[in-house]
């Protein structure tokens, strides 16, 4: 395959050309065991709570999610800043495709946030901390995303996007430190085991679930990226097609 | 306005060079390898039909769209390494007015000559030149003609004292009076030692002012016609 | 060119920028005609929500104001970027050789100075209109000192990142709220502290605000630059 450069769009083959390969396979396939470990033991062995019955199982994906919603945005501030640095394509690509898949975790930490919610203490949505900073992080990715899919040149997206994507970080130290003293001033309660320290089986199962969610995330981030990469790759293709045709306008008069 | 400005430089070397010069907007190629050469004090008109990439063009030569591939070295600066840097060495007579409607002509002037960190009294020798002192210095840039809003952008260009001076359209939208002062201030540029480069659909006029005539076509340069002295060229 | 001409640079720039903001607002009152007037709008129409008869306006008045604030100071800054988006003034601004960072803190400056006014006559309105005593005045200058700095630095940044594009005006909100949103906590916990005599409670919010102005400060500086070019 040919490299072109056309500016600072690059079709070349130094990135994914489908978005299978051997290793994700595998990848795949050890993230579906360890997901099925996860059901077994988050549904299965592992015992109910004293205070809060089944409910409790949800903390398995829960807290997990929670944690991988914030990795998420690490990754995409990471890559926004070393593409504003280096202008790498590859990088851009990373901190999109970490703000997609944040996102879905942060939905999913909202859900199953509010699905513990509702038998413990009767109502779907409590101002808790991590509840609310959840919240705040979802509008900050959302606000990211709207940059990112702006219909506009990849250029002026991308680095636009990045910009917002940086600060993502700051951000959410901000917010969280803010919704934090915010509320433990007045003592909302928490999602979280009641009292009792966890340990034994339930100690294994939240193990567990950090183990699989983790996988099923770099298994997402992986394949978004190839996708991404793909779509732009489409774009950049055709150049010199374009030259010629631009040339033979001015040859017709 | 008789400057012999120190940023002048008195080298042999051309003001512009192009070279297979591309340029892309979005992922068009309106620049589609542009070779170019201008040497200073000359006055060259940039012709072409509408879309063969003359805006373009002046607006690489500025600095504002960035050259993706061939040579281009304006100024002695290279246009493909740091094209920031000849900005505020060139003027360009744009489309937009790059006025602030809401501003005087007087508050226009003045803020884009101290922007540029040019003497303010350039700023108000330029509104003279332009028949813009008096009444008109005190109205707003909204409720003028187009023909003043266009000498108040080109007053805004000449208190600069650029060395390169890009005009896309200079004529359009001005009377005879206008379009007369327009042919003064580009021959007492080039006089002054500055380089000028125009585009105009007005061939008639800008054929007699101009030492040179590029044709575009099709985002490449199709030919370069010398003129000398009044011969009309063909 | 040593950093301090350097800095000299970016500050005279910045000069230059605000005063031709606050010229153009002086010459076109948009803020005067029509921000202020929707912001005491809004306090009028929190009263008619919210009925001065059952105390709730009382107690809530500190939210109700800096609720005000925010929503106004987003028109501030849109209107801000608006007169930028004149004809041809980007790239003009572009040719001119002014340091896009002086240009980010001069129109953070006069975004400010709006702001500040703006904030002032709004703290007439809720002293008028829903019967505030005021107490606590150092805490409270101090939260609108340094809310003010944060939403300013902030929302330049972001209006940038918003600017030039058809949809600016909905995206800018879009953008700015959540980021604000510690900005509205710590001011309106700031404000009941100093309003119900506790000021201790507040200061540690102001501190808050402030590393926040700072972060949009340093990333306004660094950021506005690149992102004043098209491509």
């Amino acid at each position: 395959m040919t490299t072109e450069t056309v500016g600072s769009v690059e079709a070349s083959d130094s990135g994914p050309t489908s978005t299978g390969s051997r290793t994700t396979m595998i990848l795949g396939i050890v993230t579906l065991i360890s997901l099925g470990v996860l059901v077994l033991f988050g549904l299965i062995l592992s015992p109910a709570d004293a205070n809060q019955g089944e409910a409790v199982r949800i903390m398995y994906v829960h807290v997990p999610s929670a944690t991988l919603s914030y990795v998420g945005c690490f990754l995409t501030a990471i890559g926004s800043v070393v593409y504003l640095w280096r202008k790498s394509r590859w990088w851009e690509l990373v901190a999109y495709a970490g703000a997609e898949v944040a996102a879905l975790f942060t939905a999913l930490t909202l859900a199953t946030g509010m699905l513990w919610g509702r038998p413990t203490w009767g109502v779907f949505w409590v101002w808790d901390a991590r509840l609310t900073s959840e919240a705040m992080l979802m509008l900050l990715l959302l606000g990211y995303l709207a940059v990112r899919r702006l219909a506009a040149d990849y250029e002026v997206r991308a680095k636009r996007a990045a910009i917002v994507g940086l600060l993502l970080v700051p951000n959410v130290f901000i917010v969280r430190q803010s919704v934090q003293w915010w509320r433990t001033l007045h003592q909302t309660p928490t999602l979280s085991l009641s009292g009792a320290e966890i340990q034994g089986l339930m100690l294994f199962s939240l193990f567990t679930g950090f183990i699989s969610i983790t996988l099923v995330f770099i298994w997402m981030v992986i394949h978004r990226f190839r996708v991404a990469w793909l779509e732009e790759q489409v774009d950049a293709e055709g150049l010199d097609t374009a030259i010629a045709e631009r040339r033979a306008e001015g040859m017709v008069s | 306005m008789e400057p012999d400005d120190p940023t002048f430089r008195s080298g042999t070397e051309p003001v512009v060079h192009l070279r297979g010069a591309v340029a892309l907007l979005g992922r068009f190629p309106a620049l589609a390898g542009v070779d170019l050469d201008v040497d200073r004090r000359r006055i060259v008109l940039l012709r072409g039909a509408n879309g063969a990439g003359k805006t373009t063009l002046l607006r690489a030569l500025a600095g504002l769209v960035p050259i993706t591939s061939g040579d281009a070295v304006v100024l002695g600066v290279d246009l493909r390494v740091d094209r920031r840097a000849v900005r505020h060495r060139v003027g360009l007579l744009a489309h937009g007015t790059g006025l602030y409607d809401e501003l005087t002509v007087a508050d226009n002037v003045r803020f884009w000559t101290r922007a540029a960190r040019a003497d303010i009294a350039d700023a108000d020798a330029a509104m003279t030149r332009l028949g813009l002192d008096g009444r008109l210095s005190d109205v707003a840039v909204g409720r003028l003609s187009t023909g003043q809003r266009r000498r108040t952008s080109l007053a805004c260009l000449l208190a600069r004292r650029p060395e390169l001076w890009l005009l896309d359209e200079p004529h359009a939208g001005l009377d005879k009076e206008g379009r007369d002062i327009v042919d003064s201030l580009v021959r007492d540029a080039a006089a002054a030692g500055a380089t000028i480069i125009l585009s105009s659909h007005e061939l008639d006029r800008s054929i007699e002012l101009a030492d040179e005539i590029v044709t575009l076509g099709g985002g490449v340069a199709l030919d370069e016609f010398v003129a000398d002295g009044d011969d009309h060229a063909e | 060119m040593n950093s301090l001409q350097m800095e000299t640079i970016m500050l005279s720039d910045a000069w230059l920028i605000a005063r031709k903001d606050l010229k153009l607002e002086i010459r076109s009152r948009v803020a005067l005609n029509q921000v202020i007037p929707f912001a005491l709008l809004v306090l009028v129409l929190f009263a008619f929500a919210l009925d001065p008869d059952r105390g709730l306006l009382e107690k809530a008045t500190p939210g109700l104001y800096w609720i005000a604030v925010l929503f106004s100071g987003l028109l501030a800054m849109q209107r801000s970027f608006a007169v930028e988006a004149a004809d041809g003034v980007t790239d003009a601004l572009r040719l001119s050789g002014l340091t896009p960072s002086g240009i980010y803190l001069g129109k953070t400056l006069s975004v400010a100075v709006q702001l500040l006014v703006l904030e002032v006559l709004l703290g007439v309105g809720v002293a008028v209109l829903y019967g505030t005593s005021i107490t606590g005045w150092l805490l409270l200058l101090a939260t609108i000192v340094v809310a003010t700095a944060a939403i300013s630095t902030a929302g330049t940044l972001f209006g940038v990142v918003a600017a030039g594009l058809r949809v600016r005006e909905t995206l800018l909100p879009l953008l700015l709220l959540p980021v604000l949103a510690p900005v509205l906590i710590g001011s309106t916990r700031a404000f009941e502290a100093a309003l119900s005599g506790t000021p201790s409670e507040g200061w540690p919010w102001v501190g808050l605000m402030s590393v926040f102005a700072a972060v949009y400060v340093v990333a306004g500086i660094f950021g506005f630059g690149p992102l004043m070019e098209e491509s």
